[in-house]
């Protein structure tokens, strides 16, 4: 085994958004870095900023009304400072996304094997055709696609929602990507093609060493895959770490939240599930200091004041939060809250 | 396929019937509208009248007449009552001017509507949007006679560039033209405007569609976002708009035109028939619309199939 190779550095990314209203800061400093070869899920609810975060990294949120600081760094690039002319070059090639809704995200109007044709040839202008066509065919056959030589002639509206999103991973796979951008890939799927999804994505991180940064608001489907967590709230990451530390030693009462709405069926029977009183905050005016303040059981006077994103744990260095709490406080209200049964194995019974 | 042709082939038979039965009825419940009347002339006296009725057949019931009428139509013989002329040979007469006429429209308010609506969505809210905008809404609420008159009278009487009117054959091609080119603008004027509005608006939805923001993904120029993807998905309701116009125009339909430019056209035939409540000329002229109105709306169908594979020829 070599050292992993860090493919992308993100350092302090702010995007705000000019509104009507006022300016909305979507993205408020968020720093993380993803090795090849590994799965990063970046976690939070709708709003949080995850979204606006990945879709930056690929230039897709640059308007008029967009303002953006601080770096990612990919490839000896700045992927923030770059040239639309630059970026143009990346997407699709070095790095490559996939979206939420297959429903939608491919044009009704042309055939697949067209879309993924179009994809290889856009990178690659020299590839004739033909050359493209058995390319894609041989993608469509990677993704699990059954008679993919026949199905490259069908239109997306012949194809079910899984198989859809198939191609839209072998549309992402064609330029051999280093980095694949998954944003909420399973969450307009039925549950069992959610699991088919994920494991074609394991299978493509195992065979090409490619980098994934999972975008997703179920714990589910990060157990099943991540090697490391963010998770984000109103545009901050509020604490990060592998798999194991989020779920077995979780550091913000946010993440514990999160970990308590988990549907579980090891559970003989979970009542109701527990849900995070309250709403997010207006990213307009978001509350001073920590974010979570306001919907947090633990806050007091201190959590005014930011909390810096950093380890509080001397055995864990890799492993930082944002919560002023002390580590040891931590675990005695985990053990009390009925909120995080995950880590105590207790019964949440409402 | 066969099944759509011969689906919509029933179709445009029950349009036509339908369509010359009201027209005939029309006509029929006009006042000062006696056909005999007209045919006999102010001078003429009862016993004169009586003849008339009794020679055209204007004395039987009028379903009898209606379907003499269209007898007379579908062999080709049906005269017209003020000049007792062929009406199929009028109407042939006037068909290259019209058909001149629409197709070089056509082609140019199909042209110039997509090119200002791609201008006007892709710079929306900037100032070339909003030149155009303030343009598109002149042009929508200009009539043809009035545009017709200004270019007539400053292109043609001032400034000698194109004639007063008329029209020149095809076998003369530059004359032809010249003859055209001012009927075609005119013409073309208010359905640029509408078309290019439609079409913006139809890009500023599409725009934001999940595909599009998948093409630009894949690392595609602007350019080619527009032209591949949303462009090509904003086509779809502009067909159709297109089949529809353009066949109206063909059958006759731009008759204000036709008749500002003198162009002795189908249009400008229709116009005089109606005012002498000639309803031979009129039933026909009405039919051959409706018959193109159907048949381009066939053609849309068909164009809209391969436009869009979610849609499939049924009829």
């Amino acid at each position: 085994m070599t050292a992993p190779e860090t493919l992308l550095q993100v350092e302090d990314l702010r995007v705000s958004f000019a509104t009507e209203e006022g300016v909305v800061r979507a993205v408020d400093g968020i720093t993380f870095t993803v090795q090849a070869g590994e799965v990063l899920a970046i976690v939070g609810e709708s709003g949080s900023g995850k979204s606006v975060s990945v879709m930056t990294l690929m230039g897709l949120t640059r308007g008029q009304n967009a303002r953006f600081e601080g770096k990612a760094m990919f490839d000896g690039r700045d992927l923030i400072a770059a040239s639309d002319a630059e970026l143009r070059k990346v997407r699709g090639a070095a790095i490559a996304m996939v979206f939420q809704d297959p429903m939608s995200s491919l044009d009704p109007v042309y055939r697949i094997g067209a879309q993924i044709i179009e994809q290889i040839r856009v990178h690659e202008p020299k590839v004739s055709k033909a050359q493209a066509l058995d390319r894609a065919v041989d993608l469509m056959e990677r993704v699990g696609i059954p008679r993919a030589r026949d199905r490259v002639r069908s239109y997306p509206h012949e194809f079910s929602g899984g198989m859809r999103q198939r191609v839209m991973i072998a549309m992402a796979l064609a330029n051999s990507p280093k980095l694949l951008i998954a944003d909420e890939p399973t969450t307009a799927l039925a549950v069992p093609i959610q699991a088919q999804i994920l494991d074609e994505l394991r299978r493509l991180r195992d065979q090409t060493g490619a980098g994934i940064i999972l975008v997703t608001h179920d714990l589910g489907v990060v157990a099943d895959i991540a090697d490391r967590i963010a998770v984000m709230y109103a545009g901050r990451i509020v604490e990060q770490g592998t798999l194991e530390d989020l779920f077995y030693d979780p550091q913000h009462p946010y993440t514990w939240g999160l970990l308590g709405s988990i549907t579980r069926v090891d559970r003989n029977r979970a009542g109701k599930l527990p849900a995070i009183p309250g709403q997010p905050p207006s990213l307009l005016a978001p509350p001073e200091g920590c974010h979570f303040r306001p919907r947090c059981p633990h806050a007091f006077d201190r959590c005014t004041e930011l909390p810096e994103l950093v380890s509080r744990l001397p055995e864990a260095p890799e492993h930082p939060d944002r919560c002023w709490l002390e580590p040891e406080r931590k675990r005695t209200l985990r053990q009390v809250g009925d909120q995080i049964g995950l880590a105590t194995g207790e019964t949440v019974i409402s | 396929m066969a099944r759509f042709v011969i689906r919509r082939l029933l179709a445009a038979v029950g349009v036509l019937i339908a369509i010359s039965v009201v027209t005939f009825l029309i006509f029929q419940a006009i006042p000062n509208g006696d056909p005999a009347q007209r045919i006999g002339g102010r001078t003429a006296n009862a016993a004169e009248l009586a003849l008339i009725r009794h020679e055209w057949g204007f004395d039987k019931p009028i379903y009898v007449q209606y379907i003499k009428t269209m007898g007379k139509i579908l062999s080709g013989t049906v005269v017209s009552y003020s000049q007792n002329l062929n009406v199929l040979d009028q109407i042939r007469q006037g068909l290259p001017a019209t058909l001149s006429l629409a197709i070089g429209a056509g082609i140019i308010w199909l042209g110039l509507g997509i090119l200002f609506g791609v201008i006007t969505a892709v710079r929306a809210g900037r100032f070339a949007d909003r030149a155009l905008t303030v343009l598109a809404f002149i042009g929508v609420s200009s009539p043809p006679f009035f545009l017709g008159a200004l270019a007539i009278y400053y292109v043609g009487y001032k400034a000698n560039i194109i004639p007063l009117g008329g029209y020149s054959s095809l076998s003369h091609p530059w004359s032809w033209f010249k003859h055209l080119i001012a009927p075609w603008l005119v013409l073309s004027v208010l359905f640029i405007g509408i078309y290019s509005r439609v079409l913006r608006s139809t890009i500023l939805d599409i725009q934001h569609e999940d595909y599009v923001r998948t093409a630009r993904a894949k690392g595609l120029s602007e350019r080619q976002v527009m032209v591949r993807h949303i462009l090509r998905n904003s086509l779809i309701p502009i067909i159709s708009l297109w089949g529809l116009d353009f066949a109206q125009v063909i059958g006759g339909g731009a008759i204000l035109t036709e008749s500002v430019f003198n162009l002795h056209g189908v249009g400008q035939f229709a116009a005089q028939s109606i005012q002498r409540l000639d309803v031979p000329p009129v039933l026909v002229i009405t039919m051959l619309t409706a018959f193109f109105v159907v048949l381009l709306g066939a053609l849309v169908d068909v164009i809209y199939a391969f436009l869009d594979p979610r849609i499939r020829l049924s009829g």
